[in-house]
């Protein structure tokens, strides 16, 4: 017992030497939760070799007699309609799944922490307003709108940027409606949480202090809530991270999203779905990049379950 | 004094009285509030259809591009005059709702159908069809799908939910934790195109396709229900879970009241509050999600509509669609709210 105190003691002093932070300790916490250290490795090794696998080989873009081959040592997933081979079919799709859903959640956050923060900071009439539209736009079908949104205001953009910018540039199109339709739907659980959070702070005395310091609204607001809102709202951005790369897929899988050549896991899954009959099965085109799909979904599920046990405080301690 | 004060402080009135006056009160407060969500409905649609009647005019293109011959300007034109095309936005907008007039054979009528009417008007695509016939045909396969998805989905994910809860923290929690995060990882497009090939192709156990017996409704459910029987089993798990670690389960417990009756009696009705507030986007949800569905297994629901008729720019249709489909979602979430009150009388509806 004694010698456990001791030890203990021991702890505290190299803590308080060595200055041991809250992220340090946030970080011990996450590093204790097996489910979440390996989902961030696995995560860790598919970006790498999503990123590393284009130097190496460059069969997934290659057409070759090989078509419908079954999975064997050449080509480990098989290969699909026009012989390319679906290994690297898989990681470019699980490149551009994760492109798009983080640039999807990258645009929710901004637009989900001003959001919320604003109507925190501004409280009264103002906040009322603001969340009463976030209630608003809860109860619509977001998805729908999205799907509409990205059918009409395709040809709008595409003509806007070649008389812009110059050449055919349908792609980028495409992509910066999916960027922006996917974030425009997923910032309203950030900015109620954001609003809370600053709602919660906007009272402490230190953000009095700066008030009565002469520090504006703005100021206040970037210099000393913001920090303090950074570890929840990356929490949640974790979270949305699986949501949008699941709309991604989704809309893929309707036609809607990446076009052919490129491929995302969403318009893979649509290819096999649609080479299904009843003659001959063609199970490799379906399963696997459906597996890696289901697999990148869980491993960000469970990274952001794992940091949410870290860092918000509403949860309880016991688990 | 409010009038259920009053009410409550008056002791010679009966027992039977005072309860009754009190649901009176509490009746008229939530009906009051009830019927301005209701009220407030109205221009909510009327703000959606305009801004969906607004968006698929902006696209380039027109309904009648795709014509099996290039039609000359002259067809094109009579068309866009029959289908009133040719006005300006704000006059189609008002014919679309029903409300004005307009001169036709030099006297002013009203408007007939529109939306006021509960009219959708004409699909400009499927020409011979109006919206409102298309929307008969397909809504109630949608809806049975819908349902039994629903079912299935209720059906799982609360049982497990609740046995996670109350196995928390050894090996089956984390058992059934897994199995219900795995299925939140496998929408409706992933799961289907496997299960049709497992089970409908490989081992030909069901019906691929179609909408036939009761036969070919079992696979479409499962591929659409999975996912969302993961989701309400996080959320019965999370719930139940703090309901059982709340004082009056350990006052129930102090008492001696067996581990089923506590689990039964009194952590459910608190523990699937979070069940109950999902369970009306969860039919929207599963509603909406059912045009995967309905694509992969070929059922003839409303599902195929959509994407289809935005494609095409067959304008009354699509906005004809996203009315109905906000409409049902709105409704559902009121509904949500009212049977919220009856089951915890803690809400205050204002």
């Amino acid at each position: 017992m004694a010698e456990a105190t001791h030890q203990l003691g021991q702890a505290l002093g190299q803590a308080q030497e060595t200055g041991e932070s809250p992220n340090r300790r946030a970080w011990l916490r996450f590093r204790d939760n097996r489910p979440a250290m390996v989902a961030s490795v696995f995560l860790l090794g598919l970006i790498v070799l999503a990123l590393a696998w284009p130097l190496v080989s460059s069969q997934g873009d290659v057409h070759s007699e090989a078509q419908f081959a079954a999975p064997s040592a050449g080509h480990w997933f098989g290969t699909d309609v026009h012989g390319r081979d679906l290994f690297g079919r898989v990681l470019a799709g699980a490149r551009i799944s994760l492109i798009v859903g983080l640039v999807g959640a990258l645009v929710s956050l901004v637009i989900g922490v001003l959001w919320g923060a604003t109507a925190g900071l501004l409280g009264g009439r103002w906040d009322n307003m603001m969340m009463r539209t976030v209630d608003v736009l809860y109860s619509l079908p977001s998805i729908i709108f999205v799907i509409v949104i990205i059918t009409t205001l395709e040809g709008v953009l595409q003509g806007w940027l070649q008389s812009a910018f110059g050449g055919g540039s349908g792609e980028t199109a495409r992509m910066l409606l999916l960027y922006a339709g996917l974030g425009a739907v997923s910032w309203l659980t950030m900015a109620r949480i954001v609003r809370g959070q600053v709602q919660a702070l906007r009272e402490r005395q230190f953000v009095e202090a700066a008030r009565s310091l002469g520090l504006g609204t703005w100021a206040i607001l970037w210099r000393h809530i913001l920090p303090n809102v950074v570890g929840v709202v990356i929490v949640y951005l974790t979270l949305t991270l699986p949501a949008v790369i699941l709309y991604e897929s989704f809309l893929s899988y309707l036609g809607l999203g990446i076009q052919p050549p490129r491929a995302s896991l969403g318009s893979l899954i649509a290819e096999g779905a649609a080479q299904i009959n009843p003659i001959r099965v063609y199970w490799w085109m379906i399963v696997y990049p459906a597996g890696s799909l289901a697999a990148l979904l869980m491993a960000l599920n469970f990274l952001g379950d794992g940091l949410r046990d870290v860092f918000d405080p509403k949860v309880d301690k016991d688990r | 004094m409010t009038l259920y004060a009053r009410l409550a402080k008056r002791p010679k009135w009966p027992l039977l009285y005072r309860v009754a006056g009190a649901c009176a009160w509490f009746g008229a407060v939530s009906l009051a509030y009830f019927l301005r969500r209701v009220a407030m409905l109205v221009p909510l649609v009327l703000v959606i259809s305009f801004l969906a009647f607004c968006l698929v005019r902006v696209a380039p293109g027109g309904p009648f591009d795709k014509e099996r011959a290039p039609a000359s300007p002259d067809i094109e034109r009579n068309l866009k005059a029959k289908y009133h095309l040719d006005e300006p936005l704000w006059q189609q907008y008002l014919r679309f709702v029903g409300v004005g007039f307009e001169k036709q054979d030099g006297e002013w009528r009203a408007f007939e159908g529109g939306l006021v009417r509960g009219d959708f008007g004409p699909s400009l695509k499927y020409r011979n069809h109006s919206v409102n016939d298309i929307i008969a045909q397909g809504l109630p396969v949608s809806l049975s799908l819908g349902l039994l998805s629903f079912c299935f989905a209720l059906g799982i994910g609360i049982p497990l939910g609740v046995w996670t809860a109350i196995r928390r923290g050894r090996w089956q929690d984390h058992v059934g934790s897994f199995f219900s995060i795995l299925a939140v990882c496998i929408p409706a497009f992933v799961l289907g195109p496997v299960l049709i090939v497992l089970l409908g192709i490989r081992w030909p156990v069901f019906p691929v396709g179609l909408w036939g017996g009761p036969w070919h409704v079992i696979l479409p459910a499962i591929t659409l229900g999975t996912y969302f029987a993961g989701k309400v089993s996080r959320l019965a798990r999370e719930g139940m879970s703090q309901a059982l670690q709340s004082d009056f389960i350990t006052t129930a417990r102090a008492k001696g009241v067996s581990e089923t009756a506590i689990v039964l009696r009194h952590a459910l009705r608190e523990g699937l509050l979070p069940v109950v507030t999902y369970s009306g986007p969860l039919l929207a949800d599963l509603l909406v999600g059912s045009f995967v569905v309905e694509n992969l297994f070929q059922i003839p629901g409303i599902g195929v509509f959509l994407v289809n008729s935005s494609i095409n720019r067959d304008y009354t249709m699509v906005v004809g669609l996203v009315i109905l489909y906000s409409v049902m979602l709105l409704t559902l979430n009121l509904a949500v709210d009212a049977v919220y009150g009856l089951l915890d009388k803690r809400v205050k509806y204002g």
